[in-house]
């Protein structure tokens, strides 16, 4: 044991802490827009299909990221063009996404690498990230966090009003493909960090957590985002000196926030009367 | 008396069929709403009153005939149309503020980062004034009962000044007080500024003191015209394709069917699926 110096005296966990802090922040905003649209499970199911793609890579002997990528990718846009009969059908989704983990472990089967492989896809493995990894993820959370901004506007509108948005010229349809095909973007780097089983730990916790507690938009966004981002660092750090797996760690602080947040008293109801 | 700038018709149809897949909703209808007129809208459920605000909006194009609003065929994003859909998305648990919800709708079509002026800032301030109902700005929307809700949706439907207001069954979540409380909003509002409302509604009742003419759908067809020409025996025969029989008691206007009020029933129908309360 030792003290925080020590912790950055390893290559391998400053590199931990630059790739989880870049996809936490970039979690905790793709988040917010999925839980306020309601759509948390197509989230985990983006990231149970992109366990077949990353496996599927392995096999042909490209990089299980890419992998990851285009199945996620395919998939979300797949998922956002058939946005009313699907995305919200929880049994279509989870048929899917079984059948996705499935393909998943016949990859993995024919897959050299195998037991190692299948935990770090699984449960992800951060203290193994290496610096052109950082990059790869730092150029996704790019992507994402751009992609976000430009539909940023009408994507709010069409979450919290659709007829209403559909009145007023917006496409529903392309919103919702173009911000799916985002989410798996930032699922493909979350995954990196925390695995494909637990990526509701940064996308989907914090973001929850923060909901609950403001009301305020960008007050959400900012919560949200910093919630992931203590959760990711103070996991990395919980498993330096307990030596628990780092996953575990960010799972358990996530889950920690997010029951907080629902047992904290809602602010804003005394506010109210101040206002104005 | 009608000038020439009145002379436009708010909504005007003309020989419109409008379907939906196979099935025409409206067949070959044909009718007029002057400027400033408070509509009701009626007629039983699948009647169409939803299709045809769609079509009004320039969501649903006529697949004969024409439909003209101010003068022109609609478009998408019509800033002059106000639009209270019916609510059919139930909003999950969300905490967000009244100003910010009805913020998203200003230049919600457009891309970039959601961002409010001054003077967009200052328009929401006034809308909800309009309606009163100030307070709800602050308020987080799963905290807010239906009929408040209601009210800001349609702080939310006459912000940017509209000349033609679409409201879809803006009565269904509410109590009988706080349905007296929203038409009068409606109509004092309307009123002052010559807004032209077409107001959907399950009841003929609620809306009776209300309104100048009522809209009739039923069975493809629509009749516009008074109370006295629309509300009678042979015309909603028609229209419900079944025998009605129409009974005023005491300034109220009861329609049956086979003893039974369909009007009444409807609604308690539509109640029943478990909107909030």
């Amino acid at each position: 044991m030792g003290t925080i110096t020590d912790m950055f005296a390893y290559d391998f966990m400053r590199h931990a802490f630059v790739a989880a802090g870049i996809v936490a922040i970039v979690s905790g905003l793709t988040g917010y827009f999925l839980v306020m649209r309601g759509q948390t499970f197509a989230g985990h199911a983006l990231s149970h299909i992109g366990f077949a793609g990353a496996t599927g890579a392995g096999l042909i002997g490209l990089a299980p990221l890419w992998g990851l990528v285009g199945f996620t990718l395919a998939a979300g846009i797949v998922m956002g063009a058939m946005s009313d009969r699907i995305s919200n059908r929880d049994v279509a989704i989870g048929v899917v996404l079984a059948l996705a983990l499935g393909f998943g472990l016949l990859f993995l089967h024919y897959y050299a690498g195998f037991a190692t492989q299948a935990t770090a896809l699984l449960f992800g493995n951060v203290l193994a990230v290496s610096e052109p990894t950082i990059w790869t993820l730092a150029g996704l959370s790019v992507v994402t966090l751009v992609g976000l901004g430009i539909i940023m506007r009408p994507l709010i509108f069409a979450s919290l009003q659709p007829e209403l948005a559909e009145a007023k010229g917006v496409r529903l349809r392309p919103i919702s493909t173009i911000f799916l095909a985002l989410v798996a973007l930032a699922v493909s780097a979350c995954a990196q960090i925390v695995g494909v089983l637990l990526v509701f730990t940064l996308m989907v916790g914090p973001a929850a957590a923060a909901q609950r507690l403001t009301t305020g938009l960008w007050a959400g966004l900012a919560l949200s985002a910093g919630l992931a981002l203590v959760e990711a660092w103070a996991g990395l750090t919980m498993a330096f000196y307990s030596d628990w797996p780092v996953s575990f760690c960010i799972s358990l602080l996530s889950a920690a926030a997010y029951f907080a947040a629902l047992g904290a008293p809602t602010p804003r109801q005394t506010a109210v009367v101040h206002e104005h | 008396m009608p000038s020439h700038a009145h002379a436009t018709s708010a909504v005007e149809l003309d020989h419109v069929t409008l379907q939906l897949g196979h099935r025409a909703v409206l067949r070959d209808v044909s009718l007029s709403v002057r400027p400033g007129e408070f509509i009701g809208v009626l007629g039983p459920n699948g009647a169409g009153k939803t299709t045809l605000m769609r079509a009004i909006l320039g969501l649903l194009p006529p697949t004969h005939g024409e439909l003209r609003v101010f003068g022109r065929t609609p478009q998408e994003g019509d800033p002059k149309i106000g639009y209270l859909p019916q609510l059919r998305t139930v909003l999950p648990d969300l905490r967000v503020r009244g100003v910010d919800f009805i913020g998203s709708s200003l230049n919600g079509h457009r891309l970039g980062l959601p961002s409010l002026t001054r003077a967009e800032r200052k328009a929401i301030e006034a809308t909800l004034d309009d309606v009163g109902a100030r307070e709800l700005g602050a308020r987080p929307l799963n905290e807010m009962s239906g009929g408040e809700r209601q009210r800001l949706l349609l702080a939310q439907a006459l912000l940017g000044n509209p000349r033609l207001l679409l409201l879809d069954e803006p009565l269904i979540m509410l109590d009988a007080r706080h349905q007296e409380i929203a038409i009068d909003v409606v109509r004092k509002v309307c009123r002052e500024r010559g807004i032209t409302v077409l107001f959907s509604a399950h009841e003929l009742n609620q809306l009776i003191s209300a309104l100048d003419r009522v809209l009739y759908l039923g069975h493809g067809q629509a009749v516009l015209g008074t109370v006295d020409e629309v509300v009678t025996a042979p015309v909603l025969s028609r229209l419900y394709g079944t025998d009605i029989e129409v009974v005023r008691a005491s300034g109220h206007i009861f329609v049956l069917s086979r003893g039974r009020d369909v009007e009444r029933d409807a609604h308690v129908h539509e109640d029943g699926h478990g909107h909030h309360h």
